[in-house]
Order: C-alpha cells, then sequence, then structure tokens
C-alpha cells in the first residue's frame, strides 16, 4: 500500500475510454461498480463537449459479486447495440473487474454473436500500466483488429497516394492542447505540400482504417500514445514514422527536415522536381514564427541566465526543456517527468540541457525540489501551479494533468510555428509576471492599497456588533464575508436597530439583498 | 384534476451516472476539523477524489489515498501491517484526533477485514480509527456520509441522567449550543428544559447555528450535533434522547441510531425550503408538547420575501434525474413554489425513514392542486433522456455528465451537485437555494442568443 494524495497520470481505463470515446461511433461500455463513470463527467466539463459520452457501465453490485456478471454484460452490450447501433464496442476493464477476474473475452465472444457492431475487449492490465500507457496500447489494438481484418478481408489498399500523404497519430480527446495542435499540425505539412491523410483517433471512424497504409508516412508528435501503433504499422505494413515533436524551432525544423528525407526518398516518380523544405523552413523561422526574433530582442535577454524548473509528461518538458535553454538561453534548474516508463529516453533527451533530472510520481518531492532550487519561474503542471502560488513563483502550464482553464475556446497550439509563438509568450508572461511582482514590493506595493476597503467606513461608528455576532462572519467563505457584513449594517441602519445580534444577522439575510 | 394519489413508485434499471460516495470525505473532513480520512482503495478512487472536489485538493486537505497495488490485492502483504505503517505516517504528519477509513468496492472484493484490523492498530496507535465501508458496491453519492455517521454513532459517548442534573444550575444560562452537549435534566420545570435533541447530518457550521437558532426561538434547545464540529465533542446519546435528521439520505443513521443507542426518532420532513422548515419545527414541538409559536407568520413573510423568485418559476417544469436523494424534498418544495414535477429519479428511497416527507409531498401536490410526480428509483438514464425528450421539461435537474449535453439539445440544467454542497437548509437559506434552481431560467431570459442557436448538437440519437 502506497499513501498517496495526488497523482499525475490516471489509472488505465481513462486511457481506454479517452481513445475509444475519440474514435467517432464507439462506444465503451466500462465493467465497474456505481460511480466508477467518473469519465462521464470530464468529457463535457473539460472540454465542454456538447454530446453525451459515448461511455456506459455495467454496474457491478453485491448481485455480481455473488454470482458473477453472467448475462448482465451481454446484455448491456446488446442493448446499446441496439439503441445506438456503434462500429465498434470496447469492452473496458476496470480495477474492480481485473480484481474479480471475470472473462471478459468471453462476454465479448458471446457478445458478438448476437451483436451487429464489433466487440473488443480492451487488452490493458489494470495494475501494470497507467492513463497514457493505455491510451497507446487501446489505439494500437483498434488499429490492428481494423487492419489486419481489411488484410483477410483484402480490402485493404495498400496503394500509397498519388501526392505525398501523411497520417497524424495521437491526437485524442482530453489531450493537452490536442485539438489545437492537431490545426497546427494539419498546416504545416499542407502548406509545404504534404496532404493529411488521416488523423486517429480524434474524430476518425473506422470504416476508413482500412485506407491508413495509403499514407507515405506516420507523424506521431507525442510521445505518449501512437508509438506503438506506428511501429506496428511499420513492422506489419512498412510504414515509415516520424517520431519527433514540432514544439519550438529547431525540432519543428528537424520534423520538416525528416518529412523531407521521406519524400525525397521518391523524388524521381515525383511528378515535380525534389521539395525543398529548407527553404520554407527558413521562411517559416524568420517571419511566421515570432519566436526566433524574440530570442534575439532586449526582452529575452534579459531573461538570459534566470533560473527555471520544468516538470510535465515527457513530450513537453523534454520539448520545453529544450526550447529554454536552446532558443532563449534561460538556465533550466532541473528538468523532469512523471513518465516513469520512459525514463530513459527522457533522460536521453535532457542531457546536457540541466543541472539535475527529476524522475517521480511524487508531487510533494516535485514540490520540495522546487523550493529549494527557488527558480524564477516553474513550467509544469497544474499541480506545480499551485506549488507556485503558495511559494510565491509563477508557473506556466505546459503539460497535463490540467482544469478546465487549459482547454482554452481560443487558437492555442503548443506545436508548430504558430505554437512557437504561443510558447514564448507563455514564458515570457511567466517570467515577467514575477518581475514586476518582484519590483512591487520593492516599492512597497500598489499606493491605491489602504483606500481600497468594501466596508462602511463612515457609517460603522453607529452599529454596535454584540461578540457573538462579530464572531459568526468569520464562519461565512472568505469571498462573501465582506458583502454579509455590510448587507447586515444597511439593514440594521435601515430598521434603526442600534445592536447586531446574530437574529439581525439572519433577519438581513432572509431580506432580499436591495 | 386528479388529487392526493398515492404516490407510485417505480424501479428502473441502476444504469445511471451519480458520484462514487466516497465523494462524501470532501465534504466530511471540512466538517470534523480534527479527522483524518483514509480512503482505502485503488487508483480509481483516488483519481476521482481528486478530479471531483476540484482545486480543494490543493488546500492540503486531510485526506489521503492508502493506495492498494498488486502485492495488496494479491495478499502477498500483510493489509494490518501495510495500514499501520501508513497510519502511523498519517498521526506524525498531521497528528488527528480520529482517522476515517473509508473502505472501497476494492476493500469489499478482496474482503479486506477492516472493522477487524481497526481496534487492534486503534490500541497500538492510541488514536481512534473509525470504518465506514463507503463504496459503489451498495450505495450512491449522500449515502456516504451516511455510512460514516453510522459508524461514528458507536462513537458517541453514553448520555446518563445522574450527571445531568449536576449541571441543573447552569443549564438555564445555557444559550445556543452549537456543539457541546447541553445535557438539561428531563425532569426540571419549564418546557424548554425537558428536551433533549441530537441533530444528524453534516451542515456548514453558520446553517448548523441557524437551526439551532430557529429551535430555540420555540424553546426547544438543540443539545448536541451529529457530526459534531470536532471528533472530541461528540454529543452524548442513549434511552432518552431524541434526535432527528436533518437530510432525506440520513437513513441507515437513523436506524443506528434506533437500535442501537435506543434514541427516540422524530420524523419529520426535512427543513428545506420554509415549508419544510416550518414542518420540520412543527413535528419536533409537537414531540417535546411545546407550542409552536409564530411559525405560521414567519412563513408567509419568508415567501413573501422569495415573490421576485415564484414570479420566474411558477408554471415551470422540472425534471430530476436523480443523484443525491434530496430530490424528494427539492421537488416538495419546488411544487409548493408553484412549479410541475414531471419525474423525481432517486437512486434510493427509504420510505420509513421518508414517509413525512412523502406525506408532506403528497399533500402539497394536493394544496398546490398539482399532479403527483412519478417517483423513480434506481433510474436509468437512458430513458429519461428520452422521455425527456417527449416532455421537454423547462428545467432539468442533473450530473454533470448529462448537463452541458442536455443544454446543446435546448433542454436548462441545474447541477443536481450544488445542492449538496450550496446552504439550502432552514427558512434563511430558502433564497440561496431557489437562486440555484432560478439561475438557468434567468439567464435565459437575458440571454442575448437569437432563435438560431437553440439547438446546438449535431448529434441525431440521444445518450
Amino acid at each position: 500500500m502506497k499513501l498517496a494524495y495526488w497523482m499525475y497520470a490516471g489509472p488505465a481505463h481513462i486511457g481506454t475510454l479517452r481513445v475509444a470515446s475519440s474514435f467517432r461511433n464507439v462506444h465503451a461500455i466500462m465493467h465497474a461498480p456505481l460511480g466508477d463513470d467518473y469519465f462521464n463527467v470530464m468529457r463535457p466539463t473539460s472540454e465542454r463537449e456538447r454530446d453525451f459520452t459515448p461511455v456506459t457501465a455495467s454496474v457491478v453490485d453485491r448481485h455480481v459479486l455473488a454470482r458473477g456478471s453472467q448475462e448482465k454484460v451481454i446484455n448491456n452490450i446488446s442493448r446499446k447495440d441496439e439503441e445506438r447501433h456503434p462500429d465498434l464496442i470496447v469492452l473496458t476493464p476496470t480495477c474492480t473487474s481485473s480484481i474479480l477476474q471475470e472473462d471478459l473475452q468471453n462476454f465479448v465472444d458471446r457478445a458478438s454473436l448476437s451483436s451487429e457492431s464489433d466487440v473488443i475487449p480492451a487488452d490493458v492490465n489494470y495494475h501494470r500500466v497507467n492513463e497514457l500507457q493505455a491510451a497507446d496500447r487501446t489505439l494500437e489494438q483498434i488499429i490492428r483488429f481494423y487492419m489486419d481484418r481489411a488484410r483477410k478481408r483484402s480490402t485493404l489498399d495498400r496503394s500509397v497516394t498519388d501526392a505525398p500523404s501523411a497520417n497524424i497519430i495521437g491526437i485524442f480527446t482530453l489531450g493537452f492542447h490536442n485539438q489545437h495542435d492537431c490545426r497546427e499540425l494539419k498546416r504545416l505539412p499542407g502548406e509545404s505540400g504534404i496532404a493529411v491523410n488521416q488523423v486517429i483517433p480524434e474524430g476518425g471512424s473506422l470504416k476508413y482504417l482500412k485506407d491508413l497504409p495509403r499514407a507515405w508516412f506516420n507523424a506521431v508528435p507525442y510521445r505518449e500514445v501512437g508509438l506503438m501503433t506506428a511501429a506496428f504499422s511499420e513492422k506489419e505494413y512498412g510504414m515509415p514514422y516520424i517520431s519527433i515533436t514540432p514544439m519550438g524551432i529547431s525540432n519543428t525544423a528537424d520534423f520538416i527536415a525528416q518529412i523531407g528525407k521521406l519524400v525525397n526518398v521518391w523524388a524521381s516518380a515525383l511528378p515535380e522536381k525534389r521539395l525543398n523544405y529548407k527553404l520554407y523552413v527558413d521562411n517559416q523561422t524568420k517571419f511566421v514564427s515570432q519566436a526566433a526574433w524574440f530570442s534575439k530582442s532586449i526582452d529575452c535577454q534579459n531573461l538570459a541566465g534566470k533560473e527555471a524548473v520544468i516538470f510535465g509528461d515527457a513530450t513537453h518538458a523534454a520539448s520545453i526543456t529544450k526550447i529554454l535553454v536552446k532558443e532563449m538561453g534561460i538556465r533550466v534548474s532541473c528538468s523532469g517527468t512523471y513518465c516513469k516508463h520512459d525514463a530513459e529516453r527522457f533522460n536521453e533527451q535532457v542531457q546536457g540541457l540541466c543541472d539535475e533530472v527529476i524522475v517521480t510520481e511524487n508531487h510533494t518531492e516535485v514540490g520540495d525540489t522546487i523550493a529549494r532550487i527557488e527558480p524564477s519561474a516553474i513550467f509544469g503542471t497544474q499541480m506545480e501551479r499551485h506549488i507556485g502560488k503558495r511559494i510565491d513563483i509563477p508557473c506556466g502550464v505546459i503539460s497535463s494533468p490540467v482544469h478546465i482553464q487549459n482547454f482554452p475556446l481560443g487558437y492555442r497550439p503548443f506545436l508548430g510555428y504558430e505554437g512557437t509563438n504561443q510558447i514564448a509568450d507563455l514564458i515570457y508572461n511567466s517570467f515577467n509576471l514575477g518581475m514586476e511582482d518582484h519590483s512591487l514590493d520593492v516599492f512597497g506595493g500598489h499606493d491605491t492599497k489602504e483606500v481600497s476597503t468594501k466596508s462602511l467606513s463612515t457609517d460603522r461608528i453607529d452599529i454596535n456588533w454584540t461578540p457573538e455576532a462579530e464572531s459568526e462572519p468569520n464562519r461565512i467563505p472568505g469571498f462573501v464575508r465582506g458583502k454579509t457584513k455590510k448587507n447586515t449594517e444597511v439593514f440594521a441602519k435601515r430598521n434603526n436597530i442600534p445592536e447586531i445580534t446574530i437574529d439581525v444577522m439572519y433577519a438581513a439575510k432572509e431580506k432580499p439583498s436591495p | 384534476m386528479k388529487t392526493l394519489e398515492i404516490p407510485t413508485f417505480e424501479c428502473e434499471t441502476g444504469n445511471y451516472h451519480t458520484f462514487c460516495p466516497i465523494s462524501c470525505v470532501a465534504w466530511l473532513y471540512q466538517k470534523i476539523e480534527d479527522s483524518f480520512f483514509l480512503v482505502v482503495g485503488t487508483k480509481t478512487r483516488g483519481y476521482f477524489l481528486q478530479n471531483a472536489p476540484g482545486v480543494m485538493i490543493f488546500a492540503e486537505p486531510r485526506y489521503a489515498m492508502a493506495e492498494s497495488e498488486e502485492g495488496d490485492i494479491s495478499a502477498q502483504l500483510n493489509d494490518q501491517k501495510e495500514l499501520e505503517r501508513i497510519c502511523l505516517r498519517v498521526k506524525d504528519d498531521r497528528n488527528p484526533s480520529v482517522i476515517i477509513w473509508i473502505g472501497t468496492c476494492t476493500t469489499e472484493i478482496i474482503k479486506m477485514d477492516l472493522e477487524g484490523i481497526a481496534p487492534k492498530l486503534e490500541k497500538q496507535l492510541g488514536i481512534p480509527i473509525v470504518v465506514a465501508r463507503a463504496n459503489g458496491l451498495d450505495h450512491a453519492f449522500t449515502q456516504g456520509e451516511d455510512t460514516v455517521s453510522a459508524a461514528t454513532t458507536h462513537r458517541c459517548p453514553e448520555y446518563n441522567h445522574r450527571t445531568t442534573n449536576q449541571q441543573k444550575g447552569d443549564a438555564v444560562n445555557h444559550i445556543v449550543v452549537d456543539v457541546v452537549p447541553d445535557d438539561e435534566s428531563p425532569d426540571e420545570g419549564g418546557k424548554s428544559n425537558r428536551c433533549n435533541l441530537v441533530l444528524f447530518g453534516s451542515l456548514p457550521p453558520s446553517v448548523a447555528s441557524q437551526s439551532n437558532l430557529e429551535s430555540r426561538r420555540q424553546s426547544v434547545s438543540v443539545s448536541g450535533w451529529l457530526p459534531s464540529q470536532r471528533y472530541t465533542e461528540l454529543p452524548a446519546l442513549g434511552e432518552g434522547v431524541y434526535v432527528c435528521g436533518v437530510n432525506p439520505f440520513l437513513s441507515r443513521t437513523a436506524t443506528t441510531l434506533m437500535r442501537r443507542r435506543k434514541c427516540q426518532l422524530v420524523g419529520a420532513p426535512f427543513p428545506i425550503g420554509p415549508d419544510g422548515t416550518r414542518a420540520w419545527i412543527e413535528k419536533i414541538c409537537l414531540v417535546f408538547d411545546v407550542e409552536p409559536d409564530g411559525l405560521e407568520e414567519r412563513e408567509n413573510q419568508i415567501w413573501k420575501n422569495l415573490s421576485d423568485y415564484l414570479d420566474i418559476i411558477t408554471g415551470k417544469s422540472v425534471f430530476f434525474m436523480g443523484d443525491n436523494l434530496l430530490e424528494i424534498s427539492l421537488a416538495r418544495f419546488l411544487i409548493r413554489c408553484g412549479m410541475v414535477v414531471y419525474e423525481i429519479g432517486i437512486p434510493y428511497m427509504d420510505r420509513r425513514y421518508q414517509a413525512a416527507e412523502l406525506l408532506l409531498l403528497q399533500h402539497t401536490c394536493e394544496k398546490m392542486k398539482k399532479p403527483m410526480p412519478r417517483i423513480v428509483e434506481k433510474p436509468d438514464n437512458y430513458s429519461q433522456v428520452q422521455r425527456m425528450h417527449e416532455l421537454q421539461p423547462d428545467l432539468a435537474i442533473t450530473g454533470m455528465a448529462h448537463a452541458n449535453p442536455l443544454e446543446a439539445r435546448d433542454i436548462d440544467t441545474k447541477w443536481s451537485v450544488e445542492f449538496t454542497f450550496a446552504q439550502i437548509h432552514g427558512s434563511v437559506n430558502a433564497r440561496d437555494a431557489l437562486e440555484l434552481v432560478t439561475r438557468p431560467l434567468r439567464r435565459k431570459s437575458d440571454s442575448v442568443l437569437g432563435l438560431d442557436c437553440r439547438s446546438l448538437s449535431r448529434q441525431t440519437v440521444d445518450v
């Protein structure tokens, strides 16, 4: 057993559900007790999703404990099949089903006999993998299922498209700025003459998965999800893939150079001559992205040598470390990730860029490290933002886990050239906020501090608060306390009550506010 | 118009969305100031807790997970040793007056003997350990509090007639007593001194003291609350103590108080809305043989003050999908406000514990000449959405999973969880309750959206 207050990556089934519900017309059925369908709340609230989350629970209750699920799961599958006609139903195990050791494969076999939808059990081990690994695995599982089936039925389309094209793999629901990254990613190769064949899983349709091999290559923007799928496609179907994250100027340039390499292999077969990606990168770097110019500008000069701590998932933490150090000249005292399963590669990536590397799932360890280093700014998850708040250090949020404010409606990619602009803003603003606060402190704070007060200071002399009533407002949440006190005093004055008792307070509350 | 129908109860499939009962930790740790809640279970539970109470997790809460790992499940590790190690750390870090273990589905399934281990560790650590099994196998959302309260009941001191006689002298001077047991002897003259009333249900401190005040006005003083503000201040229980619930989901606690602690249960409607509050007080007065004073005037005054809100909701229809067991009381209040209730979904319906509330609902329907709503136990969310599609209610009171999708289909919604966290008890807070109910309706009339924004979903199939 482990004492835990907070976790960076969620349990395995969350990953499966995120992938399943990203596809169009795929339904997930969880084998779980009442209340474990919490995923249903996350999507409509965090992502402000307007449609019902395609996830239902086959509820495990006392009867299931006593007699096993028996027909329950199968009935739930057939029912969803009739109600919604999904293309695929993913039976999702949870910790409960893994402890009960029910034979989900058996349910699936039996249910597929009667249902028109395809039915597969998600093959994830609850105790061995976390949310991200499970998502990676589930995505591969679904893709493998449909591509292999298409091959057996000889419907798999293996003729590559005439013009160069790519699949983008790993964009999915509740991912950090994934929707915006996706738009940016479509634009990035698009401008250099490469079409997007398919984006999976977000918005992807299972019907078209047989056309996946038509793309010239796969692009996997995030390390956490999609690599397994890309590796599988390479092995089985000979599709090359790019696993560079186009985040920051140099990474984006590398990404495009890779595309160039892959595409120009076919140069002889292309109608036009060799595509010149170098020119494109040059132009974008100098004029579309402001980040290169920002690095040279006097603003960025002021940041030189300042200290920062970085923590997040492997993709974002490594890329941001690289940007801060190589592109802005900021000193990264510590860079870390909670993706323990990817530690080796992370170490390799940030090697030589930072003073120390921290790989942990324990937020207090991260907090202690930050407190010890006292950087000028933190770049991390929502948790680091709160750590920063407690010790008065500004924080830019660069990675999941995040709250609703990190699902912005406005266009905020982290990838591509527009992404470099966003990141430059984020970094500059975080540092600058800290400096502003600091100089305010140095000069004695806002000079209006004393004047703005919310109580009726001039009328206060007439009104007495009994000690009993005086202590009552302290029980009210801070943000409404002032208003309650004020309303009570207004009420007392209006009714010529000289002394405020608890009764008066509540009497005031019962009256509609003026 | 059909009136005074006998309520019909239906029971559906139980495929509905609600919070896991361990969420009670989020409000109970704030209520019981010197407690520490330890949730024993897997990551799934921890993930829920960290997401559901939102930002509270960052305020160094007095709760944590004892996260089971593979070795715990396969019994390679010894449960008692593991829990001992964790509780020792909790003791060192926070030094609480009580550690409350919340058993989850995991501990149920692997049959971890929490009740057996607790007394042993309690002796070893010198801290009381209370075990509550708040799991999703048996319970829904607010019922979690019920399991904790029921377990805490056994820890209350024994009520003793003799010791209270000594307090006779200063008992008269006691004013509002929030948490300290104010044991006035039953044989003392004067009506106000004859009652020994303990209220159960966790309310924010200010709401609790409002309720104390409310009953003190009727010369009935409240001698204690379960749970109390601090674990060390639990009220005395025993024969001769009257108990009354303030929330509709506390049936297990009520049963335990009656059967195990020999208390007398005052079966009353719950103090939600001015009508409920009045009926609640009246019932308490009746039990203590006190003539209620000025209640009707007071209720009328409250209703008068609510007139601006009532104008908005009178005649509008509402549909409760059901997830927190407050539904019957809220529906009754809203019918009294002039709304039409189409359906009351509710996870679990204890007809004995809620008898008085159900009767009041029936009378309210009769009085307001409104049809008796159907009460659906263990609802099926899919079918409910289909029904809502037919009925087109003006307002759906629903969980967060359905709120945004329903809004996109042009059905105004109110998150039902807010009623669990907001202050809605007592006459004083009737305005707050209506503030919540009317918010979606008020917002609509102010909306700048034109008519062409009415339905914003592309999905044709529902749910």
